[in-house]
């Protein structure tokens, strides 16, 4: 193989992938409205979107297994801890913090917030994730 | 050896901020290492989530300063001509400091947005932008100035020329958690198992050029071999990360195929500098440059082929998805394949830059094989947390945080070879920082 063959099966192989690349993409587009329930987007699951990064929850916890690794999963919170148990949580870390070891931060959540957050994570516990994680403890 | 053209001296301060803000990074790591054993420690001034993202943007940051420095070096040398504007590079090196800067003490004041990553306050964000759009405008003109275009500064362009697109991506925010991930992965898994992957191959090909003497028709066809590998494995090989994130069945085939053969870049990398070794036509002075390039090789071989194979079939990967064994790997390949090389060229460089001649370098040899073994040895702590995270927690469902209490005599090993890593990084800088001050000057 010469330098120049070598260039173009660079060029070539790139287009040919990227080509390939894109129509997985719009297919998987294609699959949210089934796979995601937009419809139920309303404004509390934007504003717990917003509020979830507004505090960088995402640098210790993780959502549907990304994120940081310092605190439990929260893309299925929901189901582990039901809404009561998950708001109780929020309202009481927006008081003092939540946690005995590893503590999270007292945030300043308001009840619009709480709120937001909780519809957030219902949100999120529809999505369809091929079955992950493999059980309730995330 | 005497510095072949003037504007090259350009890239020294990007490698002294580029060496500042890699110290800091790891001040913050040692915190978030010291936090997962002493949760208290610095709490609540500094929680975990602003240090971890203080330690992650920082690595991110002191990169791109590397990789900007390392092209301005070599550009005149591969194009034959000066840098087209030595003026504007100092500007953008100086904007990106103030950037970076207030990026970094702004977190320290809860000013961040919050995906992992891109932590950036959008305006840090567009300054960024314009950083990067006048470093490339700086790139081109040069080499449309300069004499020859050669394979390596096309490679580097093109490379530099990803970053700069995939990092838009960063600025699309979609309510959509789905489609948010989605596109967070063009920046991230673009990033760094596409495009930067073309900056590193391709200063890789030019230390190599210069450290053995080979013939450059053959190492620009080895250039290309390597980045054609990189893109028609790693784009499609994007499938890894959309298992389980909500998009569809299918990526588990097709992610899984592609990035397992993932590694072959990275083994390629792995043969063309050994090949290039073995042929060297010349025995170059500089024996620590020569270890740091072989370094990166067979680091990024490690962390990026073999710790990122170990994981990413979707039959392992469901139960190591978002454990420990993540870390082990992103700490091990970001270090073996960006860290590495950065260092293999702020190495070469700055002996020719201060124009001294390469005399002892025990002490930077010492700090080479500290941080290699510190950092080899991190990634095992971690991939057994990772083990015993998978099994306890996912596969016996234990509680997170009850599995947690299971781990921490990896955590400390950690933290051990945490310790072990900044001793050698402080004599590393102490060496970078005293090069040439001691020996006579040639010029
Ligand atoms: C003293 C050495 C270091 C210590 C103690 C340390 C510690 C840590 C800790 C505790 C985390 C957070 C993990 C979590 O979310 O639970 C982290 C994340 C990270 N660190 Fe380090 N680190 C060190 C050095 C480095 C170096 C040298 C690099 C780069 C080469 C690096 C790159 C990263 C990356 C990329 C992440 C994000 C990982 C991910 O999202 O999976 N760290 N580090
Ligand atoms: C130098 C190249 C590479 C770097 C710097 C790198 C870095 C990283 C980092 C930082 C993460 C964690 C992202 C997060 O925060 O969620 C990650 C995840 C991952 N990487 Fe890499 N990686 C590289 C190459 C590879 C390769 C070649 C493979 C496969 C062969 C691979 C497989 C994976 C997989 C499967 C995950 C997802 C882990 C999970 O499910 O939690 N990586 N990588
Ligand atoms: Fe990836």
């Amino acid at each position: 193989m010469t330098r120049d063959s070598a260039r173009n099966i660079f060029v070539g192989g790139t287009l040919v992938v990227s080509v390939i690349f894109l129509v997985m993409t719009y297919l998987s587009h294609a699959s949210y409205p089934e796979r995601t329930h937009p419809e139920n987007l309303t404004e509390e699951v934007v504003w717990g979107k917003h509020v979830w990064e507004k505090h960088a929850c995402i640098n210790c916890h993780t959502l549907l297994g990304e994120g940081a690794y310092y605190a439990p999963e929260l893309g299925n919170v929901i189901a582990r801890r039901g809404v009561e148990g998950t708001r109780f949580i929020l309202e009481t870390s927006a008081k003092q913090g939540w946690g005995q070891t590893r503590k999270m931060p007292q945030f300043d959540l308001s009840e619009k917030d709480i709120t937001g957050l909780v519809e957030f994570f219902i949100w999120m516990g529809n999505v369809d994730t091929n079955n992950w994680p493999p059980n309730i403890e995330g | 050896m005497k510095i072949q053209y003037d504007s090259q001296r350009v890239a020294y301060p990007f490698f002294i901020a580029a060496m500042v803000l890699f110290g800091a990074q790891i001040l913050f790591g040692l915190l978030i290492g010291v936090q997962y054993i002493w949760p208290e420690t610095l709490f609540p001034a500094i929680p975990f989530n602003i240090a971890r993202m203080i330690h992650i943007n920082l690595l991110v940051v002191w990169l791109i300063f590397g990789f900007m420095g390392s092209a301005y070096y070599l550009l005149p040398e591969e194009v034959e001509g000066e840098i087209y504007s030595v003026k504007l590079a100092y500007l953008h090196c100086v904007l990106f400091v103030i950037g970076g800067a207030t990026a970094i003490v702004g977190y320290l004041f809860r000013w961040h947005d919050g995906r992992e990553f891109l932590e950036q306050p959008t305006v840090i964000k567009v300054a960024i932008v314009i950083v990067v759009l006048m470093f490339i405008y700086n790139m081109i003109m040069t080499m449309v100035k300069g004499k020859k275009t050669t394979g390596v500064t096309v490679v580097l362009l093109i490379g530099f020329l990803g970053l700069a697109v995939f990092y838009l991506f960063a600025f699309y925010k979609p309510d959509n958690m789905v489609v948010d991930k989605y596109f967070w992965w063009w920046v991230v898994h673009l990033w760094v198992e596409g495009v930067w992957e073309l900056i590193m191959a391709a200063i890789l090909a030019f230390l190599l050029i210069k450290l053995t003497g080979v013939d450059r028709e053959v190492a620009e066809k080895w250039l290309y071999i390597i980045v054609g590998l990189t893109f028609m494995t790693g784009i499609i090989g994007t499938g890894h990360h959309y298992y389980w994130i909500g998009t569809p069945e299918f990526w588990q085939t097709w992610g899984a195929w592609f990035s397992a053969i993932e590694v072959l870049p990275f083994a390629a990398m792995v043969a063309f500098t050994f090949k290039m070794i073995s042929k060297k036509t010349r025995e170059h002075p500089n024996r620590a440059a020569i270890l740091w390039t072989v370094g990166a090789a067979v680091l990024s071989f490690l962390g990026a082929g073999v710790w990122g194979f170990m994981h990413t079939l979707p039959q392992i990967n469901y139960y190591t998805h978002g454990t420990q064994i993540t870390a082990s790997h992103g700490h091990l390949a970001f270090f073996g394949a960006y860290v590495v090389i950065c260092l293999a060229m702020i190495s070469y460089a700055t002996p020719i830059i201060r124009g001294v001649k390469v005399s002892n370098q025990k002490l930077e040899i010492f700090a080479f094989w500290t941080m290699v073994v510190s950092m080899l040895f991190m990634t095992f702590a971690l991939t057994g947390a990772g083990i015993l995270q998978s099994y306890l927690q996912r596969v016996l469902a234990y509680s997170y945080m009850e599995t947690q209490g299971y781990m921490s005599l990896f955590y400390g090993l950690r933290l051990f070879f945490g310790v072990t890593f900044m001793f050698g990084l402080a004599i590393y800088l102490y060496d970078f920082f005293t090069i040439g001050r001691k020996e006579k000057h040639l010029n």
